[in-house]
């Protein structure tokens, strides 16, 4: 018998690999999922994610037919390719689940978001988050003497953008829906 | 024709109509309506355990013995919450079962009742689906569901929890055939491209090896068929996973043994220096791939799994194949051999050679000795005396479970239940009493380490009632074996709460239980104590006093390639340095 001599030290030491063996570059997409709306559904993709370690940058649901009681998932995450194909696997399985479409690869799509945005303030401060409004096509869905409530509809990044303006304008409160997307033409 | 009846009259006629015959269980409040049922009637055969862990794992040894799915019964809160652990452990290893529990009516859910707990909530994570029925005319049908969720794709638990007021409540039955069964389908057939593709690597590969696991076993014996026919065939050498043992037989002619960290010798370097790995039903685990960047350098890896986010989901394969082993097979031997059945023979015969020399090694060899018994001795004196036999195995988890799977010889699926993916100390016993309701007439051992066997030493009672001649076969070396060699190989041999204190007097115990007791401590007196073991018509409990500081080789270091063995005693020192403590 001859024994495999292993010098100390050029071990890994572990059967754990702690090193990431997909260190590539990170990519953002978009999936929509559509499930049965049963009890529990989202609690199910959500303990998915959280218990795979996966993430989860935006996320929006809703019963999209309702005499067939399916939902639809919106799910904006982000990983290593191999990590997103993993999730659209993991997902695929599930027993509530009847597609996932990743709308990041599979053609052009319109992801949009809705945000409610409450800015407070008095004098040429009311009067510029107003005119940043109409720049922005921004609606007025709730207004008092000394605040604003501003609807608008837009790329998560054109959100961020107003609410950036708006918070030296005294931006006080910010509800988003996260993001809805449909892939284009039919 | 539809029925109208109560819910827990609807849940024993559901368990007939998808033909169970056994249930394992323990009753308590939220359970007692089907209780009353299960009363009433006679043709399903209720297996009371003494723990609800015990009843999942006997679901688990039943299933994994027959093929079919394991029913378990238990009531609300902590009857729920103890089956957590079994639940898990099934889903690890992808075996299929039933658990309905009961739960608190459906107007006291969120109250913090007495005896609730959010059974589905907390078991979401380790079934593969599960239900609150709080229809009465849904209790049947998806009861129905469950069984095919369970049993279809990748076997896995399901749990249904049923509250108590639905289970009183009246409702009409749904019979299986009306059942709605949903759209969970997954695809069985694999990709004809993709296997014609492994069919022409086939043909030219110079060092292949067929890496099989659970999934040939989980897809049933017409794959265990299929991998002998094709491995016959091509001459190639199989290698196993601790889940895939019986697959191929132990004494086919291509047989490297088990792979893995555990694993043999020549199997292991046939994994590594191999030029094609053809991977059946096994899922890249890391006990099987050691350190991953160094998994296999050389090979083309083609991976034939149901599931497919086992595909690349820890290593890269070049050609994945979803779909079920045996249709998969099927189609790939059809295939191959309407190309002409070619191999590269000359380059496979050098193949052989070269596994020949690693086999020559002799990993397996230890230093007996004439004092005290090895455990490795041991092992291979009840695989002389009980080969041949109608013989299931059980074990429990740590070393003696890899000295079981490395010393016992399994020739048929179905014959091995360890618990492998969760790895589950306190599993064999109970799995042994599920296996022996499910063959009353087969020998079954539970290969078991003392430690790993007191977990759940309560099931002994549960073999007494059902006469159930289980053998508990313990490996006792007064040590939690496993803990104590990474101690020390790992953490300076400093021996941190790795010893059993105070163990009971094993002849005693089984004397208290009314079962049998053995023990032996004399390597020359141990094949008449084996012998008597599996002469005596009843559960026995056989204390096998082993060497106390035996480590468990071959031993892939923890993070090292295939190629970085470790084979005995000699050449452990210095093999893990201090930064290894961080993991298992």
């Amino acid at each position: 018998m001859s024994p495999l001599k292993i010098k100390k030290g050029t071990s890994r030491h572990s059967a754990y690999d702690l090193r990431d063996p997909n260190a590539e570059v990170m990519e953002t997409h978009t999936l929509a999922v559509i499930v049965d709306n049963e009890a529990g559904v989202l609690a199910r993709v959500i303990g998915l994610f959280s218990g795979r370690g996966y993430n989860i940058e935006s996320l929006t649901v809703a019963e999209v037919d309702h005499e067939g009681h399916r939902s639809r998932i919106t799910v904006v995450t982000t990983g290593t390719p191999a990590v997103i194909e993993q999730i659209k696997a993991q997902l695929g399985r599930m027993v509530p689940v009847y597609e996932v479409h990743d709308l990041t690869v599979e053609g052009p799509a319109v992801e949009r978001e809705l945000a409610l945005i409450k800015v407070a303030g008095i004098g040429e401060k009311r009067v510029e988050a107003l005119r940043l409004a109409d720049i922005f096509r921004a609606n007025v869905v709730d207004s008092t003497l000394e605040s604003f409530v501003f609807e608008m509809t837009g790329t998560s990044e054109k959100i961020d953008a107003f609410a950036e303006l708006m918070r030296p304008l005294g931006l006080i409160e910010v509800a988003r829906t996260g993001v809805a997307a449909i892939s284009r033409g039919a | 024709m539809t029925k109208v009846m109560t819910g827990a009259k609807m849940v024993v006629q559901a368990l007939k109509d998808q033909g169970v015959d056994v249930v394992f269980g323990y009753p308590g409040g939220a359970v007692l309506p089907i209780y009353d049922e299960i009363f009433q009637q006679n043709d399903i055969r209720h297996i009371l355990v003494r723990h609800e862990q015990g009843a999942v794992h006997a679901a688990e040894g039943y299933a994994r013995s027959t093929g079919k799915p394991g029913v378990v019964l238990v009531t609300s809160g902590p009857g729920a919450t103890n089956a957590v652990t079994g639940i898990t452990d099934a889903l690890m290893d992808s075996i299929p079962i039933v658990v309905l529990t009961g739960q608190v009516p459906t107007f006291m859910i969120g109250n913090d009742a007495f005896q609730e707990a959010d059974t589905v909530g907390i078991t979401r994570p380790c079934t593969k689906h599960n239900w609150l029925v709080k229809d009465p005319d849904k209790v049947a049908e998806t009861i129905h569901q469950a069984f095919q969720v369970a049993t279809s794709g990748r076997p896995g638990p399901v749990v249904v929890d049923l509250p108590k007021d639905v289970q009183f409540a009246t409702g009409t039955y749904t019979p299986p055939q009306k059942a709605r069964m949903g759209h969970y389908a997954p695809k069985v057939k694999g990709d004809v491209d993709a296997i014609t593709e492994l069919a022409e690597m086939m043909e030219t590969a110079k060092r292949p090896v067929f890496y099989t696991g659970g999934g040939v076993i989980n897809s049933g014996p017409e794959a265990s068929r299929l991998l002998r026919e094709l491995a016959e065939a091509t001459g190639f050498p199989v290698t196993s996973t601790l889940m895939g043992l019986g697959a191929y037989p132990a004494s086919g002619p291509a047989w490297l043994g088990m792979l893995g960290m555990h694993g043999t010798y020549e199997a292991n370097l046939a994994m590594h220096g191999c030029d094609l790995m053809i991977n059946v039903g096994a899922r890249f685990d890391d006990r099987i791939t050691g350190r991953v960047a160094d998994f296999s350098p050389k090979s083309r890896k083609a991976h034939i799994d149901i599931d497919p986010s086992s595909i690349n989901k820890s290593i890269h394969v070049d050609v994945p194949i979803v779909g079920d082993v045996t249709h998969v097979l099927e189609d790939l031997l059809r295939i191959w051999k309407s190309r002409g059945a070619k191999t590269d023979k000359a380059g496979v015969a050098k193949w052989w050679t070269q596994i020949a020399d690693w086999r020559a090694v002799d990993c397996l060899s230890f230093k007996n000795s004439a004092k005290t018994i090895k455990p490795q001795f041991a092992v291979q004196r009840l695989e002389a005396l009980t080969k041949g036999r109608d013989r299931y195995i059980t074990t429990e988890v740590g070393q003696h479970q890899m000295w079981a799977a490395q010393y016992l010889g399994f020739e048929d699926p179905h014959r091995w239940m360890t618990s492998g993916g969760l790895g589950t100390m306190g599993y064999g016993l109970p799995a042994s009493v599920g296996v022996q309701v499910a063959h009353p007439e087969s020998l079954v051992i539970n290969v078991a380490g003392e430690a790993s066997w007191l977990m759940n030493m309560q099931e002994m009672g549960t073999a007494m009632q059902y006469r159930l001649p289980v053998k508990q076969f313990i490996l006792n070396n007064e040590r939690l074996g496993m803990v104590r060699q990474w101690q020390e190989l790992l953490h300076g041999e400093r021996y941190s709460h790795s010893w059993s204190e105070s163990l009971p007097d094993f002849v005693k115990l089984a004397e208290a239980f009314g079962a049998k007791g053995i023990r032996c401590d004399r390597p020359g007196d141990l094949d008449d104590a084996i012998q008597e073991m599996l002469d005596y018509d009843g559960p026995v409990i056989f204390d096998c006093v082993v060497e106390k500081h035996e480590n468990c080789y071959p031993m892939i270091p923890s993070g090292e390639p295939h190629n970085k063995m470790l084979l005995g005693e000699a050449s452990t020192s210095d093999a893990i340095g201090s930064s290894g403590a961080v993991l298992v």
